[in-house]
């Protein structure tokens, strides 16, 4: 027996690395017809790991003080500047930190929507789309408490009124916008609070629901394009006939996936880290003034889909709380999804047009309202949300009727099916048409 | 020890017994981190009223005073602005002023002490964006029938310069009042009444 095979056999009695390995990475089985959309989830992971890390180096120069110092500049403001400024190298985590808190929504949507498409949510794998949702609802929370940080015009104003949204609930509503602020208005007991949340708290939350994600995941197993279950079909030695290794047959893809996504992260960390004012925007390079509004406030692009829905409601009966349950719920409803969805197939290459049509309708809503989430609001853009709105909860709502028998032409399969030509045209094409029209729309609307 | 003599009625009451006194205990112990989140004294001392010199503020000017950390507008009003208050009430939301928005000696045509002083939070009712000044009379913007007033550019809310809102627009109240009192003729307190 070697050395090393000595070592191990000592931490094996003690703790089960070796039989944990096995588990989650050498002899799970995944699908071996995985395809482009399954490069997210361990993307997703990469940059967790780019936050926490870039996260880390900046608590040690940032300061969580919204009090001026002597030359009238709020300290918070004045350690991002001296981040950027003075530390050595400082911009250049400061950057991998902004860019990292996008691309984290870009793979995580994309990761969503792969869901979406395969049914990656249904039986059995409810649970594993219930600890996504939760993740993303953290994520939601820890993007919107990181913007406040650098305390620039943006950061103050978008706070301002994501708390106001807390303050049209009846009766509590007042008194609980105070109590998340900590003072009367958005201030320095804010600020800290927000940091003790943004780099302790929900972080630690985060990685857990991590865990459990993947837990969870691994229990089941993974969902694959086909949709086949396949530890239904099994050779003698109980390893599924379609199913390979994660490692080397997955860590090798997804090393290839990371290669190419460090590509474009560093292109726009060092070439267009504001992104045109899309991943950090213009007004926040001003500091927190709270006597003067800027003329125009939008949130970071990932949070429009869901500002659009909160805008696009009305006020009625004396209160806007409508809007602000609208947005909760178009969020609440994703978790749902795996009790919505009654059709007997899982993935769309096997569904029928109903499906496909509201699928493709929900797609043009969520980036339309995305789009107009971003601009000022006028009587068309207002109306065009609206109706983007009512397709957005009539995906959700509508679903248990459409989705019902809802069948394509061809049978599922008992074994899954490897990419072809054609599918990927069609896939290149889908890419382009959708870019395409969403640049159409953002210009003409 | 066998089976007959496992008093279940009993385990289970015990088991009922310590989860919720364990369960009193952590809420208790919850109370102190819980209360952490409310405003400190120093925040709720700093809500202490601001004295305001409006001698030197002209018909028609605005001066604007931070009071609890939000801005506060003193705003002098013309008498043509005066009675343009009365024209346009039709299109307001609430132009007697049902809702407490403002103390009762503000209940008013003018929601103000002195006519033509109004004192008002300068903070959108919608979502607590700072509303713009806009005197002017019938703007591109604002359509013809505009005879001044306030616009909020985050959402597009309008309000008269009675700091009323208009019909149709996200804010769902007017703006607010705060308490105030004249100490003499231009010596205003914003944050005190009594």
């Amino acid at each position: 027996m070697s050395k090393g095979q000595q070592v191990l056999n000592w931490i094996d009695d003690r703790f089960p690395l070796s039989s944990m390995l096995k588990e989650h990475v050498t002899e799970y089985y995944a699908p071996k017809n995985f395809n482009f959309w399954y490069f997210f989830g361990s993307l997703a992971m990469l940059v967790l790991v780019i936050q926490i890390v870039t996260g880390i180096f900046l608590t040690m120069n940032y300061k969580p003080d919204g009090t001026l110092n002597g030359a009238g500049i709020p300290v918070a403001f004045a350690s991002v500047e001296y981040i950027m400024r003075d530390v050595a190298g400082g911009w250049v985590i400061r950057y991998m930190h902004s860019t990292g808190a996008s691309m984290f929504f870009v793979v995580v949507y994309l990761h969503m929507f792969r869901g979406l498409i395969y049914g990656s949510y249904k039986q059995p794998r409810e649970l594993v789309w219930v600890f996504g949702t939760l993740i993303f609802l953290c994520l939601m929370a820890e993007a919107f408490m990181g913007y406040l940080l650098p305390w620039g015009q943006m950061s103050f104003w978008g706070a301002q009124v994501i708390v106001n949204l807390f303050a049209s609930i009846p009766v509590i509503g007042p008194d609980l916008s105070v109590f998340i602020r900590g003072d009367f208005v958005v201030g320095d007991a804010t600020l800290n609070r927000f940091f003790a949340l943004h780099v302790i708290a929900v972080p630690l939350i985060l990685l857990a629901l991590v865990v459990a994600h993947l837990i969870a995941l691994h229990e089941v197993g993974s969902n694959n394009p086909d949709g086949v279950e396949i530890k239904k079909l099994k050779d003698d030695k109980g390893i599924p006939l379609d199913g390979i290794p994660f490692h080397p047959y997955y860590t090798v893809k997804d090393v290839l996936g990371v290669a190419v996504f460090l590509i474009v992260f560093s292109a726009i960390v060092f070439f267009a880290p504001e992104m045109g004012g899309y991943f950090l925007e213009h007004p926040n390079f001003d500091q927190a003034d709270p006597l003067k509004t800027p003329a125009h406030i939008a949130p970071v692009w990932y949070f429009t889909p869901f500002y659009a829905i909160l805008r696009a409601v009305p006020s009625f009966a004396g209160t806007q709380v409508w809007g602000v349950l609208a947005m909760g719920a178009a969020v609440v409803l994703i978790a749902f999804l795996p009790w919505l969805d009654k059709s007997p197939v899982k993935s769309i290459r096997y569904r029928g047009s109903k499906f496909k049509t509201m699928l493709v309708l929900f797609i043009i809503s969520f980036i339309g309202l995305g789009i107009l989430g971003a601009l000022p609001s006028t009587n068309v853009r207002t109306l065009v949300a609206q109706i983007f709105s009512v397709v957005y909860f009539a995906f959700f709502l509508a679903m248990p009727f459409y989705t019902k028998n809802d069948v394509g032409s061809t049978p599922v399969p008992t074994r899954v099916t490897m990419s072809t030509p054609a599918r990927q045209v069609r896939f290149a094409v889908l890419v382009v048409v959708t870019l395409v029209a969403a640049t159409l729309f953002a210009k003409f609307i | 020890m066998s089976e007959q003599h496992v008093d279940t009625g009993r385990r289970r009451f015990l088991t009922v017994a310590t989860s919720a006194v364990g369960g009193v205990a952590a809420a208790g112990v919850a109370v102190p981190f819980l209360m952490s989140f409310a405003p400190s004294e120093r925040a709720k001392a700093a809500g202490a009223p601001v004295e305001v010199d409006i001698s030197k503020l002209e018909p028609g000017q605005k001066i604007n005073v931070e009071w609890r950390g939000k801005p506060v507008w003193v705003l002098s009003r013309t008498p043509e602005q005066l009675k343009n208050l009365a024209t346009i009430e039709g299109e307001l939301l609430d132009p007697k002023s049902e809702s407490p928005e403002q103390p009762a000696y503000c209940k008013n045509a003018t929601r103000s002490i002195k006519p033509e002083i109004l004192v008002a939070v300068g903070i959108c009712t919608h979502l607590g964006c700072s509303p713009t000044h806009r005197p002017d009379l019938a703007p591109a913007d604002l359509g013809p029938k505009w005879v001044g007033g306030f616009y909020c550019p985050c959402h597009g809310s309008k309000f008269d310069l009675a700091a009323r809102v208009y019909n149709g627009v996200p804010a769902p109240k007017n703006m607010e009042v705060p308490p105030h009192k004249y100490m003499s003729d231009t010596r205003l307190l914003i944050g005190d009444d009594k």
